[in-house]
């Protein structure tokens, strides 16, 4: 199984900080913690070293050279580090197995987990690893492993299994328990003290912005998750599962009348909501509030999807899409109805 | 979600549901607990203008992540 091994100047013995300029090289054989690598039973065709000051600040040359140079000995393996927490090392070797992931070379690095280097490492492998260099002798058996793994082929495991850091992807598998004796095991656990979880990682979060300053002069937007459209829906919002949002010129409209306006939310009865669409969004509140100065304006369009049955990942689009339209508006604050 | 990307953006949103728990297992961060899945601003005026005070006023707080407030009735 042919590996080429990534190191910076350091680990190629070339030198310290004084050689950080150091352009990508290309050395015989296994160098320095590829000797390691080696003992564990990994065949090191040759070594990629590059400067870790030249890679942050020539990327795109450093990274066109190592590529160059790995297409050419065209291994089985891509391996980098272990680079434990240098940050400038750290990100070489993330950025580089990406770029040879992307280019479908196997690629595994290693470094600690608060390495900035993880997520540049994108869907490429990294084994975890110690802080400082001091975890060299744990992290090498480990990271040889994985790699042959790579280099062979082989259908890989979770990463609690295989021994490297989550990736955010999920992968269907057959397990051998069903979900309802596994779960049970995990209440058990739990109970003992013990809280583990099949799925981690998890949702990420967002810091909530300051406070509005001055209500009075700021221009707030209504929209919705509850399926709010003109009445007769005539852009054919679907009451689940939907694809995209609509927006909707308020014209000066004082109330949403029921006459006007319904809701196609197929999550919910709105036999109430239809009665009186202001039940879902409140714009004759939100008008007698224009008039009394408790808030600035209204803005003249508001923003419609239904929220039921929609993947996070599509959840996740309309907001970002409606959050670029709200800041071009100028739009300070939000009032967001869901059911 | 969408709570989510405008906050994101550095917009306050203020989130109004009766299903506050979901809304804070995605990350919303200004929940206020309506009264019902089917109207969540309530039935007649006097409780939705409550109801969009009370949002208006969280808006107006700095808050900590997940923020759930509730609404006198």
């Amino acid at each position: 199984m042919r590996a080429v091994h990534y190191v910076n100047q350091f680990f190629a013995g070339l030198g310290g900080e004084d050689k950080a300029e150091t352009p990508p090289t290309r050395l015989d054989g296994a160098v320095g913690p590829g000797r390691g690598l080696v003992a564990e039973g990994l065949e090191i065709v040759g070594t990629l070293a590059c400067g870790d000051d030249y890679f942050a600040e020539h990327e795109e040359e450093a990274l066109a050279a190592l590529i160059g140079y790995l297409e050419e000995l065209a291994p089985a393996v891509l391996v980098a580090g272990p680079a434990f927490g240098s940050g400038r090392y750290g990100y070489a070797c993330g950025t580089l197995v990406a770029a040879a992931d992307d280019r479908g070379i196997p690629a595994v690095a290693a470094m600690h987990p608060e390495n900035p280097g993880v997520d540049a490492a994108g869907k490429a492998y990294v084994v975890p690893t110690a802080v400082n260099v001091a975890g060299m002798r744990d992290a090498l058996p480990r990271l040889a492993r994985l790699a042959a793994a790579l280099a062979e082929g082989r259908d890989l495991g979770g990463p609690d299994e295989e021994g490297y850091l989550p990736r955010g992807l999920r992968r269907n598998y057959f397990a051998e328990r069903s979900g309802a004796e596994r779960a049970i095991d995990l209440l058990l656990g739990k109970l003992g003290g013990e809280t583990r979880t099949e799925v981690g990682g998890g949702l990420d979060r967002v810091d909530p912005p300051a406070a509005v300053p001055e209500l009075s002069a700021t221009l707030v937007a209504l929209v919705t998750e509850a399926g709010c459209v003109p009445q007769g829906n005539p852009d054919r919002l679907p009451s689940v599962r939907a694809q995209g949002w609509f927006r909707y010129d308020l014209n000066g409209e004082q109330t949403l009348a029921a006459a006007r306006y319904e809701s196609v939310h197929g999550g919910f009865d709105v036999t109430l909501a239809n009665e009186d669409p202001n039940r879902l969004v409140p714009l004759d509140t939100a008008r007698e509030l224009e008039r009394e100065g408790r808030i600035g304006r209204l803005h003249e369009v508001f923003y419609t999807t239904t929220g039921n049955g929609t993947p996070v990942v599509t959840a996740t689009r309309f907001g970002r899409e409606i959050a670029g339209e709200l800041r071009e508006a100028g739009v300070g604050a939000v009032l967001l109805s869901g059911t | 979600m969408l709570a989510k990307e405008i906050e994101r953006v550095g917009i306050p949103a203020v989130y109004v549901t009766s299903l506050p728990t979901v809304a804070t297992m995605i990350g919303a961060n200004r929940i206020v607990r309506g009264p019902a899945i089917t109207h969540p601003f309530g039935l007649d005026a006097g409780e939705r203008r409550r109801i969009v005070e009370r949002a208006l006023e969280l808006l107006e707080t700095d808050v900590e992540p997940n923020t759930v407030w509730e609404v006198d009735r």
